[in-house]
């Protein structure tokens, strides 16, 4: 029983981070009808970029976070937006997914040829160890993952629902052309978005690099299981991609623990099948009108 | 057709033809990948090009049609002509279980579907050591013989992949040039118009994407039949990832696009060796800006030359 409930505790901090990675993810087709498929490897670019501030530079680990926000908001956030989304948006959602999948080709293999094809050890923002609650222990760090994860999450969803800017950012995500006529500014509505995704990518990237390892390669599985879960939850509901995550992370650890630890990565496909024959729109999601 | 476009096919299908002989034993090797590799292309451009779906698993169906000719080769002596039609009836029925959920709900779902289907494949190809030899792969597979004429000698079985991608080809360009294929330019073209004169929408793609996944089978047995051993590594999702782009980049929705994109992927990394992981660095970065100013693919450049030829 025990048991059971440790594996739940740490299938619920790594689904947390999945969460973030998802969260980003559904942020981005609500406001601008973004598919990127290269959300995979905007997690592991922070990744590397904190490895470079904390090897290169000296800096701290909480120094070098804050400065891959900056750089990450930067490169992965406006300069994604202007350089690749905004050009190819008003063609469509599929040009903006073929390009995206270019581009998460194009950042694994840059980062593989030019800084390294091997897996690089990453230090933990939490102590090591295990925590007693009883008969229960948790480690520090998925206590700490959930902390640091919820309390993003819950600054989120007071900055979305609580202020001016994230209230005008959510009319932008519900109708943009009313939003328009309200004198919203669509554009840096959109762009602000852009940013959130990028720092959420980062906050992931310093969660799940500890355990995954930095490694060019490593944002395929984190990519596939934020999508999986954005869609689990429900594409259009910022709570779906929360609830997914979650989902997807504690099923993983159970799959690995009492079925097959070989098809752990399989859990997130089996449960989207599920899910979208028999509630396609998404768990807690509203089904979409076809705009024609 | 034009009559010059015949003409250049026709040259180009006997230089391609002439050309083995001269070349060393790692080129017609090559030349044979390329025709194999070109099964799958011409299969996911059917998907992509004509349906308009994206399939990011087409190297999970190369990698059943594979593994299906290995096993049943190796462990029970199946002949190549036996294996060939199983692998292809196969995939199309995959394909079709695969399809229908992901396509009932809202077309890029597909995306997403054969993107963990491709996972999902590979894992059972590397952990299911019993069955496909986990990472080991499967060795000492047998290349087929026709008519009593061993296809061993490696000019002789690039003849035989050879005729065998030119005649997929045709029945590709056949099934195209039919009322069922004119169906396809309709939904990719405008779906609400198309589904409103009476073209059902979801069978049409989900049989583009099954008859996909079948050409891509018929590749992996020729594969398995080339290179003579294969493991899981051949089949991950960066080879579909590559594929799917290799398509869009030669020029969807253009018959002879995939060939474009092929030696792309295929012919022109053994030249550019030098720039070793930079090639697929630069080749990712290079379909972004394609999108941008090219979005038609390279084919789309000769139209443009020609839009500007007429023009004067």
């Amino acid at each position: 029983m025990s048991e059971l409930i440790q594996l739940i505790v740490s299938g619920t901090a790594t689904g947390a981070i999945y969460a973030l990675a998802a969260l980003g993810f559904t942020l981005l087709w609500q406001a601008s009808g973004t598919i990127n498929f290269a959300q995979g490897e905007f997690v592991m670019i922070p990744a590397f970029i904190m490895l470079f501030f904390i090897g290169t530079a000296g800096a701290p680990l909480w120094l070098a976070f804050l400065l891959t926000c900056l750089v990450a908001m930067l490169l992965l956030g406006y300069t994604f937006k202007w350089a690749i989304v905004d050009p190819l948006i008003k063609h469509g959602v599929i040009p903006l997914v073929i390009a995206t999948l270019g581009l998460s080709i194009g950042l694994k293999q840059v980062v593989k040829a030019g800084v390294t094809a091997q897996a690089e050890p990453f230090p933990s923002p939490f102590p090591d160890g295990l925590f007693s609650l009883g008969v229960i222990k948790v480690s520090y760090s998925d206590v700490g993952t959930l902390i640091l994860a919820g309390l993003i999450v819950v600054g989120l969803q007071v900055f979305l629902n609580r202020t001016v800017t994230g209230r005008a950012m959510q009319a932008v995500a519900q109708n943009t052309d009313a939003a328009k006529v309200l004198g919203i500014n669509v554009t840096r509505m959109v762009l602000y978005t852009f940013l959130i995704n990028a720092v959420l990518a980062a906050v992931a990237a310093l969660l799940v690099t500890p355990t995954y390892l930095a490694k060019f390669d490593m944002g395929e599985s984190i990519g596939l299981k934020a999508f999986y879960a954005a869609i689990i939850g429900g594409f259009n509901q910022t709570r779906g991609a929360l609830l997914g995550g979650v989902l997807v992370g504690v099923l993983e650890n159970l799959m690995g623990a009492y079925v097959s630890p070989a098809y752990k990565e399989g859990v997130a496909l089996l449960l989207f099948m599920v899910v979208i024959i028999f509630k396609p729109e998404g768990l807690l999601g509203k089904t979409e009108e076809r705009k024609v | 057709m034009s009559k010059n476009q015949k003409i250049a096919l026709v040259v180009g299908l006997v230089a391609v033809a002439v050309l083995p002989p001269f070349l060393k034993s790692y080129g017609i090797y090559l030349m044979t990948l390329m025709c194999v590799y070109l099964m799958a292309a011409f299969g996911l451009n059917l998907i992509v090009g004509y349906a308009g779906q994206m399939s990011i698993g087409q190297a999970a169906f190369y990698g059943i049609g594979a593994y299906i000719a290995a096993i049943l080769m190796t462990r029970f002596g199946v002949s190549f002509w036996v294996v060939l039609p199983i692998a292809a009836v196969a995939c199309f029925v995959i394909g079709l279980a695969l399809g229908f959920p992901a396509l009932r709900v809202q077309h890029h779902y597909l995306a997403f579907a054969t993107l963990g289907f491709n996972v999902l494949a590979y894992l059972v190809m590397r952990n299911e050591e019993k069955l496909t030899g986990g990472t080991f792969g499967i060795a000492n597979i047998p290349r087929p013989s026709l008519f009593g004429y061993s296809l061993d000698g490696s000019l002789a079985f690039f003849y035989f992949a050879y005729v065998s991608v030119i005649l997929l080809a045709l029945v590709l360009w056949w099934i195209l040039r039919s009322p069922w294929g004119r169906a396809f330019a309709a939904l990719r073209d405008n779906p609400i118009r198309a589904e409103s004169t009476g073209v059902n929408i979801t069978a049409y793609t989900l049989l583009a994407f099954a008859i996909g996944a079948a050409c891509a089978g018929i590749g992996g047995v020729y594969l398995t039949a080339l290179v003579n051993f294969i493991e899981p590594g051949q089949f991950n999702l960066s080879v579909s990832l590559t594929m799917l782009l290799a398509v869009i980049v030669g020029g969807s929705g253009r018959f002879f696009g995939p060939l474009v994109g092929s030696v792309i992927v295929i012919l022109l990394p053994e030249w550019l060796r030098f720039l070793k992981d930079w090639y697929l660095a630069m080749f990712g970065f290079a379909v972004v800006v394609m999108l941008i100013y090219l979005p038609g693919g390279l084919i789309s450049i000769g139209d443009r030359f020609a839009a500007r030829g007429a023009a004067k």
